[in-house]
């Protein structure tokens, strides 16, 4: 397989051909007749995702950044357009351009008015987050920060629910407050280092290496990174636009964004804000806040979602919840507890991914996701009973599929160093039960009692195959995340390594060179 | 590495049968995927299922055989481990997906394949009418491919594989017949008391990770063992007794015990292979194989023990007032389990992987009795059109005439239960019993736990003497036109019966001891496994009492069990008894037994309600509604749009539009800026 790449030098060319290809496709699409426009943006995403499948073998597990590459682009301000790809966005990407096909497929039905305009949107959205997750550019990053949000106000506003105006404004206002307060940091500290420096650039590994330059500055730096994301994530308690904006979205926007939007806050944290500021980040105040909001959030967004009524917000608080996780791991601070919080995303990826799409499956059968007007559909939809019941197993965490390995190693890696906050943290096990095995029963099982549920057929082809992938990777990365893990491995060391907290304080350190050339 | 003398993993590449064990998860998960996929189409055949699904497990059976005898040749010291691929390779942090094969797990391996293989081939007979035939043979196929990893994992988390794989069909299949709301609840009950046992063994792993460094049981063991120190230390109290409560969870004992007898629900093979004699065992199995750790602590041990006592007893007295067949044998269930905790609590791990033996050959063959009576009832009251319970006792009466096989065997089986000799059960029940005493001398509350097992066993004697006699004896109360249709259970439902009954009689062979004559052969080949347990300082004081002690012993064992069945008997049939409709209310303790000392309505008001009501009063509608949403976002939006007026308006339905006017102006500048 690496020599057909080598082939066709694929990676000079695969990270800017994974933006470009969505880009370009957004012409395509709004050109072709309105009932072929689905067709069209379905052969972009496929080729897009066969092209990124090449990562998968081309991807050098032993190595950190790779397939580097950097276009001028304002080179009066210090601005290229660099990209660049390691473990922590290899997943992240692969993750994306899966969901875009299956995203579009699982459309198809439920989109039924200005279609072009919708998967013009779609596109456009995958080519931000794809982006977002190359971006070794502050300012680019920035760019494809937002970019990514306006195809998502619009899908939300347009072919959203009943209240999708307020929900859209909501999830707007939200971001965009907090990638405001992004761009003022970055500024502010691409500002700090040039001074320090002499060297006026937005490339992220200038700054990183001279973040220290921010000096008393950091505190402050670091709090408008960490709000700016942990809206996205959101941790508790920026979460409540996270429910609103779920249960207005169409089921292709509800999936975006929960298996991909959410994660770039969390990879926001690996990639700036903890990088940039690891005594902040890791010292003492701030960590012991983000710990506990996380393991309030765990908690909090599982109860929550214990007592829903609507299955789309059920499955949106729990991802505050298993996205607290990833918070913990993150701040876990060991290779274990770091792996975990990248399983931990991609798990929750594929998992409440086909969570959504599932719902979208009844929705479009029945046109409600109240718990009460289903029960029993076991009897007369037996494969999408089966297949939910697993999905639902994999969100609870069973030995075996995914979630399971995500959560273990979150907990195990953590439990050095914050043991009170792992035992009460391991107490959602109980809870996720409840409120995932409590839905699943009020669907699947239970008395066929309702006369408009008799009637239901079963899922269709398309529909298999839009939740075919994504039960495969649960199977898959539950029995043998070996390959997966061992890709990540590099990264997450080195950001294990990065996020160390270093005795002294960064700005001294700077002055002990200094005493040394003296 | 550390090198220890004992519990070293074996350096011999296995070969033959041992390299083939594999083949034994395998053979049933392949039934599961063959059924399940039959199961999923509208017309399926149900002999392929019946061919398939029973076959699979006699193949792992035949395995399981040729690998002991050949384990039997090696007799190895230490485990064998057969590892196939790493499972979490992160750093340091390495578990393999690998099986160990030793004494222990040959044992369970035999009792889960044997007696799994029986219930399969039962359950041809019992699930014959049922449309759900290929689903309910997938699901016991995966539970047995569970089963399975959870007896042979290496390590904790690929035991714990199996430890949640098997809940998950305990799930599946208590709520079989899933459009009945009461079984769909009691399969959500039974996952998640389940789950809150899984809590304990999930923080006893990342306790015992995080100070030994590793999961896998070898590396576990050596690292206890080259550090004596921790004898009785907080520490390693604190990782057994989490392990401990996940028991509490899977062996349904106090204070998780509540949803074994609601998990009767499900088809009565069911209750037989995963809720009498494999799954629920799961619990003993897990202190037996860590019992170098649990020698290790004496508080904990003692907690084992305490917890185990008060089930059995406890159990025990609510199985005397239960009137549906099934729960009497539930709460029976539960009872013995709880024997088993004494003997494993007191350091007699072989004692109690004896018990479990046993008690998987006498209560699989009480249930299947039982399921044949089940099955016999419900088909000739379904042919009179009655709605009459098929499982309450009241209906029943003077069985035996038309059903002698069943009669006579579960006959043996409550004198097993009981603990008359030479029944199996009575070596191993008098054995638990003999240890506890025998504790008693170096630590006394040992002799109250003695007391209560006892006291227990008395019980046991009454309440299956009772379920046999009105199931079996007295006046028939089923109705006239109704015993017409009663009849002997088919032959492919008997044969396992009687296969069961055989080992029931003679299954305390196993391990006889030496006042009868024996050489305690499962002590003896079970050793190598918990010799390390027994040799700690702790527990190796513990020998079984001698000469005039044990015969004392012994005879008011069997005492009690003969009393016991004779006054259950006679108090049983000294009345007419009514049938359900007839029953005058309770009274009295019988009131607060008939409704098991209302511990669910207990859990219901005191844990349920509050954590449900919390999370919807207040987390959700008040934090998350009035707090987060309307005070702190929706609040200044509304300010915003009532004091500021007319820029409110703008916010209000201009926003996007704004919004894109700012984005325009920033990329005209970005243009500028790069072009100039």
């Amino acid at each position: 397989m690496n020599g057909f790449l080598e082939s066709l030098s694929y990676g000079q060319w695969i990270l800017h051909a994974l933006v470009l290809m969505p880009v370009i496709g957004i012409p395509l699409v709004l050109l072709v007749p309105e009932r072929m426009s689905k067709h069209v943006a379905l052969g972009i995403t496929l080729l897009t995702f066969v092209v990124s499948a090449g990562l998968w073998w081309h991807f050098d597990p032993g190595a950190g950044m790779q397939y580097r590459s950097e276009v001028a682009w304002l080179p009066r301000w210090g601005i290229s357009y660099a990209v660049g790809l390691d473990g922590i966005s290899l997943f992240m990407v692969l993750l994306t351009t899966l969901l875009g096909p299956l995203s579009v497929l699982g459309s198809y039905r439920y989109i039924t008015e200005r279609e072009r305009g919708y998967y013009a949107l779609m596109l456009a959205l995958l080519a931000g987050l794809i982006g977002c997750f190359l971006a070794l550019d502050l300012f680019v990053f920035y760019v494809f920060f937002e970019i990514m949000l306006i195809p998502m106000y619009f899908i939300i506003g347009i072919w959203g629910g009943a209240n999708r105006l307020y929900a859209a404004i909501k999830f707007f206002v939200y971001t965009f407050f907090g990638s405001l307060l992004m761009l003022v940091a970055i500024i502010a500290l691409v500002w700090k280092v040039a001074l320090a420096t002499g060297e006026l650039s937005f490339s992220y590994d200038h700054v990183l290496r001279n973040a220290a330059a921010a000096g008393d500055l950091a505190p402050w730096l670091f709090a408008a990174f960490a709000l700016a994301f942990a809206i996205k994530v959101p941790v508790f308690p920026f979460h409540t636009w996270l429910p609103d904006a779920h249960v207005e979205a169409p089921t292709a926007g509800s999936v975006i964004l929960a298996s991909v939007m959410l994660k770039i806050g969390t990879y926001g944290f690996m990639r700036f804000a903890v990088p940039f500021f690891p005594d902040v980040a890791m010292g003492d105040p701030v960590r012991t806040i983000i710990v506990v909001l996380a393991v309030i959030g765990i908690l909090y967004g599982a109860l929550v979602a214990m007592v829903q009524p609507d299955f789309k917000k059920l499955v949106a608080y729990s991802s505050v919840s298993h996205l607290g996780f990833v918070m913990l791991g993150i701040w876990g601070g060991t290779l274990a507890s770091v792996q975990g919080a990248l399983m931990m995303m991609i798990a929750h990826g594929l998992s409440t991914g086909a969570l959504f799409f599932l719902i979208g499956m009844m929705y479009e059968r029945r046109h409600t996701r109240e718990l009460a007007e289903y029960g029993g559909l076991a009897r007369v939809m037996p494969i999408f009973a089966l297949v939910l019941t697993l999905v639902a197993f994999a969100s609870i965490g069973l030995p075996g599929l995914n979630g399971f390995i995500a959560e273990f190693l979150v907990l195990l890696g953590s439990f050095g160093r914050y043991p009170v906050a792992v035992v009460m943290a391991t107490l959602v096990v109980i809870v996720a039960a409840a409120y995932l095995l409590s839905a699943l029963q009020k669907i699947v099982y239970n008395p066929l009692d309702r006369p408009e549920n008799q009637g239901l057929t079963d899922l269709s082809l398309r529909e298999v195959l839009v939740l075919l992938p994504l039960v495969a990777g649960i199977v898959w990365m539950g029995l043998a995340p070996g390959p997966v893990l061992r890709r990540m491995e590099p990264a997450a060391r080195a950001f294990v390594e990065a996020s160390a907290r270093t005795e002294a304080p960064a700005g001294r350190a700077v002055l002990g060179q200094g005493e040394v050339a003296r | 590495m550390p090198t220890a003398t004992l519990a070293q993993e074996a350096v011999v590449m296995p070969t033959g049968a041992i390299s083939l064990l594999w083949l034994t998860v395998l053979l049933p998960f392949a039934g599961f995927l063959f059924n399940g996929i039959l199961s999923l189409r509208r017309s399926t055949s149900k002999a392929a299922v019946s061919v398939v699904g029973p076959a699979v497990l006699i193949a792992a059976f035949a395995v399981a055989v040729a690998a002991f005898f050949q384990l039997q040749g090696l007799h190895p010291e230490a485990p064998i481990v057969l590892r196939y691929w790493t499972w979490m390779p992160v750093g340091d942090f390495q578990i393999e997906m690998a099986l160990q094969y030793d004494q222990l797990s040959a044992i369970m391996l035999l009792v889960v394949t044997g007696v799994g293989s029986l219930i399969h081939l039962f359950s041809i007979g019992y699930m014959k009418a049922d449309e759900g035939y290929a689903r309910f043979f997938a699901y016991l196929n995966l539970f047995v491919a569970f089963m399975l990893v959870l007896v042979l994992g290496a390590s904790y988390p690929v035991l714990f594989i199996g430890w949640e794989g098997v809940g998950l069909c305990s799930y599946l299949l208590i709520g079989f017949w899933f459009t009945v709301k009461p079984n769909a609840d009691a399969g959500f009950k039974a996952f998640l008391a389940n789950r809150i046992g899984d809590f304990g063994f999930l923080v006893a792993m990342f306790t015992l990770y995080h100070v030994a460094g590793a999961l896998d049981f070898v590396t576990v063991n050596q690292w206890l063992l080259a550090n004596p120190q921790l004898v009785d230390t907080g520490i390693v109290t604190t990782i057994a007794l989490f392990f401990f409560l996940g028991c509490t969870g899977k062996s349904a004992q106090i204070p998780l015990y509540t949803w074994l007898p609601d998990a009767m629900a499900g088809p009565t093979p069911v209750s037989a292979l995963i809720h009498a004699a494999t799954m629920v065992t799961a619990g003993v199995y897990l202190v037996a194989r860590s019992n170098v750790l649990f020698a290790m602590s004496e508080a904990a041990s003692i907690v084992v023990a305490g917890v185990g006592a008060l089930t059995a007893l406890f159990a025990a007295t609510i199985g005397l007032r239960q009137y549906d067949i099934k729960k009497v044998l539930a709460y029976s269930t539960v009872s013995q389990l709880g024997y088993m905790f004494i003997a494993v609590g007191t350091g007699a791990y072989v004692a109690g992987i004896f018990h479990l033996v046993t008690h998987a050959f006498f209560k699989a063959l009480l249930f299947l009795g039982s399921g044949s009576v089940i099955h016999v009832m419900h088909e000739a009251l379904h042919a009179t059109h009655s709605h009459a319970d098929a499982q309450d006792m009241r209906n029943m009466g003077g069985l035996r005439r038309w059903m002698p096989t069943t009669f006579w065997l579960m006959l043996l089986a409550t004198l097993a239960i009981a603990g008359i000799p030479p029944f199996s059960g009575f070596f191993s029940k008098d054995e638990i019993l003999a240890f506890a005493f025998a504790r008693g001398e170096a630590s006394p509350v040992f002799y109250v736990f003695y007391g209560m097992g006892l006291l227990a066993a008395l019980l046991t004697a009454i309440y299956m003497a009772r379920l046999m006699a009105m199931t079996f004896f007295g006046e028939n109360r089923t109705g006239a036109a109704e015993q017409q249709h009663l009849h002997e259970a088919p032959a492919i439902m008997t044969w396992p019966l009687i296969v069961l009954g055989v080992l029931s009689v003679i299954g305390g062979a196993i391990n006889l001891p030496h006042f009868v004559g024996g050489n305690e052969w499962l002590h003896h080949w079970l050793e190598p496994v918990t010799g390390a347990g027994h040799a700690l300082p702790w527990v190796a004081g513990l020998h079984l009492p001698e000469g005039a002690t044990e015969y004392a012993l012994i005879g008011i064992a069997v005492l009690v069990g003969v009393f016991g069945l004779w006054f259950g008997m006679r108090s049983t049939l000294a009345r007419a008894i009514p049938t359900p409709d007839a029953a005058p209310p309770e009274r009295g303790f019988a009131r607060v037994l008939a409704n098991k000392y209302w511990v669910d309505e207990i859990y219901d008001r005191f844990i349920v309600r509050p954590v449900v009501g919390l999370s919807r009063g207040f987390l959700w509608k008040f934090m998350d509604k009035g707090l987060i949403d309307g005070a702190a976002v929706n609040g200044p939006a509304w300010i915003s749009r009532h004091v500021l007026g007319k820029a409110g308006s703008l916010l209000q339905n201009g926003q996007v539009g704004l919004y894109l006017i700012f984005f325009m102006l920033g990329a005209l500048w970005i243009l500028r800026v790069a072009l100039g």
